[in-house]
């Protein structure tokens, strides 16, 4: 078994951060979205915060490590323009021209990396916003239904955002895989 | 059952909705910049702050800076504030990050791009 210094990355940008940002979300989720007031006593309502805190800021640096990695890491690998003249297996070191060398891959990237590079970018605002109300709110946020129903579709936003982005990267992996 | 008496914290609810919002303003500024660079080549070049990752470099980092502005001020201006209508703050963010979700479709940004 052997992996280069770009799998590596690689793998430490979708399958460590960003898998373990999606893996993350129903826990926080759930707790979330059982913090009510008529729901839980005072003690319940401080233990689900102080965990709910750790949680949506767990999965907010999450989010930033894994698109700040994937943007100035991995992108300009996946995007690095091959010397004049490369062809055929070369060009399996340069994954953007690989896949647009064929028309039956070129909407891997001209759809798929298009829309992952971008999308991935919300997941990261959305998920420090229900972090900092979190744990400015505490337990009042049981009592408020308003914020929460917010928070809850913020927070789910950030997982869907995250999960096309990571979809789309594995696979565009697949299709052309970082080495 | 728990009250917010009880927890011991009964701040206004201002700073919270000004983050909300600040989270859509962000997300609809990024989505504008991937379509004002995806239709001009001029704004595509201005935006590669880092050559090896291109505009994108420059889309992200001007929409980060856009997102905090909006939230400190947003902050400042709502911090002591009770808020009096959630649901209208909760539908513009909601608009806004839909718009930022429209505008970060490449079929919809396709439309857009510079011959």
């Amino acid at each position: 078994m052997d992996l280069s210094s770009r799998e590596l990355w690689t793998a430490l940008h979708g399958m460590v951060f960003g898998a373990a940002f999606l893996l993350a979300f129903t826990g926080g989720f759930m707790t979330l979205w059982a913090l009510r007031s008529e729901w839980i006593t005072d003690e319940g309502a401080r233990r689900s915060v102080r965990r709910l805190i750790v949680w949506t800021w767990s999965m907010a640096a999450l989010a930033w490590l894994t698109v700040i990695l994937g943007t100035y890491v991995v992108y300009p690998w996946y995007r690095a323009k091959p010397p004049a003249g490369t062809g055929g297996a070369m060009l399996a070191q340069y994954p953007k021209y690989l896949l647009l060398s064929s028309p039956r891959t070129a909407d891997w990237h001209e759809f798929g990396m298009e829309w992952k590079e971008h999308v991935a970018w919300l997941a990261p605002i959305l998920a420090t916003a229900v972090a900092f109300v979190v744990t400015r709110y505490r337990g009042q946020l049981a009592a408020d239904a308003h914020v929460r129903r917010a928070l809850l579709i913020l927070y789910s936003l950030a997982f869907f955002t995250a999960s096309v982005a990571g979809l789309l990267g594995a696979l565009i992996n697949k299709a052309a895989p970082m080495r | 059952m728990a009250t917010p008496e009880a927890i011991g914290e009964t701040l206004p609810n201002g700073p919270a909705w000004a983050g909300i919002l600040a989270a859509g303003v962000g997300c609809a500024s990024l989505g504008l910049l991937i379509d004002m660079a995806e239709a001009s080549k001029t704004v595509s070049n201005a935006l590669n702050f880092y050559n090896p990752t291109g505009d994108l470099s420059g889309k992200t980092t001007l929409a980060v800076i856009v997102w905090l502005i909006a939230w400190a001020l947003l902050h400042a201006s709502w911090k002591n504030r009770r808020i009096q209508s959630p649901g209208k703050i909760t539908l513009v963010t909601l608009i806004l990050i839909v718009l930022a979700l429209i505008a970060v479709f490449p079929p919809f940004f396709g439309l857009l791009a510079a011959g």
